[in-house]
């Protein structure tokens, strides 16, 4: 562990003199809320730092000649200003910047904790699966949870085409690619909601493609793992009506007889903030909305519009998808 | 070898650095990728890959030189300025060792900053 808030605090204050609003928030590099976005922000910070005092220097410069110095540069004064300030002052500008990034690799890729968390991206949603230590796999889709303090290691991967994993408040971004398992290990530093997004144009329901991602105390964690290995509880006529018309051929409800899997599983849904991987707010009446207007909403997405079914049965599947939490 | 004390600059002297900074940077890579694809853990240190590193570094570096110090006998050690534009062979010859001279320092460098990231990171990460 290394402790770096006192200077991220700093930097942020610096930061926040130039560009007052919109770093901060949900989903920002600037508003870093874990180990490996503090080191990435605090790089962004020294680099615009740098890059803003060569500026200056710059204009001072070109207002010097334009302006102030009358006399013509002796030919050998300006073939040594030429050497210098273009060649050898850059050069080791450059090799200083360089150096400061290398060193920072390493502890950006250190091991994860026990924790492993393997996503799997497709279009456009996002298949997630705890792998407690000692316990069995937790399957859940389009939200995050996190215990605060711990070294997570993310195992990702796709299904169909190649996306891209960012929680700018977290970490950088890491592709993800069909046929490969890419690892990210993160490590959440303050408790709190944060986004995620994909990151690599993926068709057309791309920027729809989001999830919501919550760091926990470790306690919560552990009992929000517990919650969503058990299977779903509740039961009414959305049930029945979830069941009767075929739902569960694409979409796993445990505790049923959905046992899907070429959607989100739904064993938990009602316990997630957002819909339809992080576009909806979850409520009853956007639960319906998406079904009966999947493709509207989130255009190319494989699920079909349910606008066929009985407004009553429809209204029933989307009361009681909020109820499984 | 092609910088061995030419007498004459020519197309090949002015190629020599770059081609030494790209056959460097194509070993580094060559190494690196081996090593981590028989590795296969990530964790695991390739000290070997990195001495392999640091040597053709130090052989990239001396040649550079070696072609940086014949490239400012062919520009005549500086006694006349630039462009060097004039219709003579001298004036050829100096530009070629001149323009030579500038790619060393180039190639050198770009050697260096290529070689760098086998100094700060010691596995397949």
């Amino acid at each position: 562990m290394r402790d770096t808030s006192g200077m991220t605090g700093l930097w942020r204050a610096g930061g926040g003199l130039l560009l007052l609003p919109g770093c901060s928030g949900i989903q920002s590099a600037l508003d870093p809320a874990g180990f490996e976005a503090a080191e990435l922000a605090r790089l962004f910070w020294v680099m615009l730092a740098a890059g803003t005092i060569i500026w200056l220097l710059m204009l001072a410069l070109s207002l010097h000649a334009a302006r102030r110095r009358a006399r013509p540069w002796s030919p050998r004064a300006a073939g040594r200003l030429i050497l210098w300030g273009g060649a050898v002052v850059p050069t080791l500008l450059l090799a200083v910047l360089l150096v400061y990034g290398l060193v920072l690799m390493p502890a950006l890729r250190a091991p994860g904790g026990p924790l492993l968390v393997e996503v799997e991206a497709e279009q456009f949603w996002w298949r997630v699966r705890y792998h407690p230590p000692g316990g069995a796999p937790v399957v859940s889709a389009n939200a995050l949870r996190l215990p605060r303090g711990e070294r997570v290691e993310l195992r990702l991967s796709a299904r169909d085409v190649i996306h891209s994993f960012w929680i700018p408040n977290l970490a950088g971004k890491m592709d993800m690619i069909p046929g490969r398992t890419n690892r990210l290990v993160l490590e959440p530093r303050k408790a709190g909601l944060y986004r995620g997004a994909c990151a690599e144009f993926c068709g057309a329901s791309h920027a729809l493609m989001a999830f919501e991602v919550e760091v926990m105390e470790p306690a919560d964690f552990a009992a929000f793992l517990a919650r969503e290995a058990a299977p779903a509880t509740a039961a009414g006529p959305g049930r029945e009506a979830f069941l009767k018309h075929g739902c569960g051929a694409c979409h796993s409800v445990r505790g049923t007889s959905a046992r899907g899997v070429i959607g989100p599983d739904l064993t938990h849904l009602g316990g997630r903030r957002g819909l339809g991987a992080g576009i909806l707010e979850n409520t009853a009446a956007q639960r319906a909305a998406f079904i009966a207007r999947v493709g509207q909403i989130k255009p190319a997405a494989r699920m079909p519009d349910y606008a066929m079914l009985p407004r009553g049965e429809l209204e029933a599947i989307a009361g009681w998808l909020g109820d499984l939490r | 070898m092609l910088i061995h004390n030419r007498r004459h600059a020519d197309l090949w002297t002015l190629l020599a650095p770059p081609a030494i900074w790209a056959l460097h940077f194509l070993l580094c890579y060559v190494l690196g990728s081996v090593a981590c694809a028989k590795a296969g853990d990530p964790f695991a240190a390739i000290p070997l890959p990195r001495l392999g590193v640091g040597l053709a570094t130090l052989l990239a570096l001396a040649l550079i030189l070696v072609a940086g110090r014949q490239a400012r006998r062919h520009w005549g050690f500086g006694t006349a300025d630039p462009p060097h534009d004039d219709p003579t062979d001298d004036d050829r010859q100096r530009f070629l060792g001149f323009a030579t001279l500038l790619l060393c320092a180039l190639s050198f460098v770009a050697v260096l900053f290529v070689a760098l990231p086998a100094l700060t990171i010691a596995d397949c990460r």
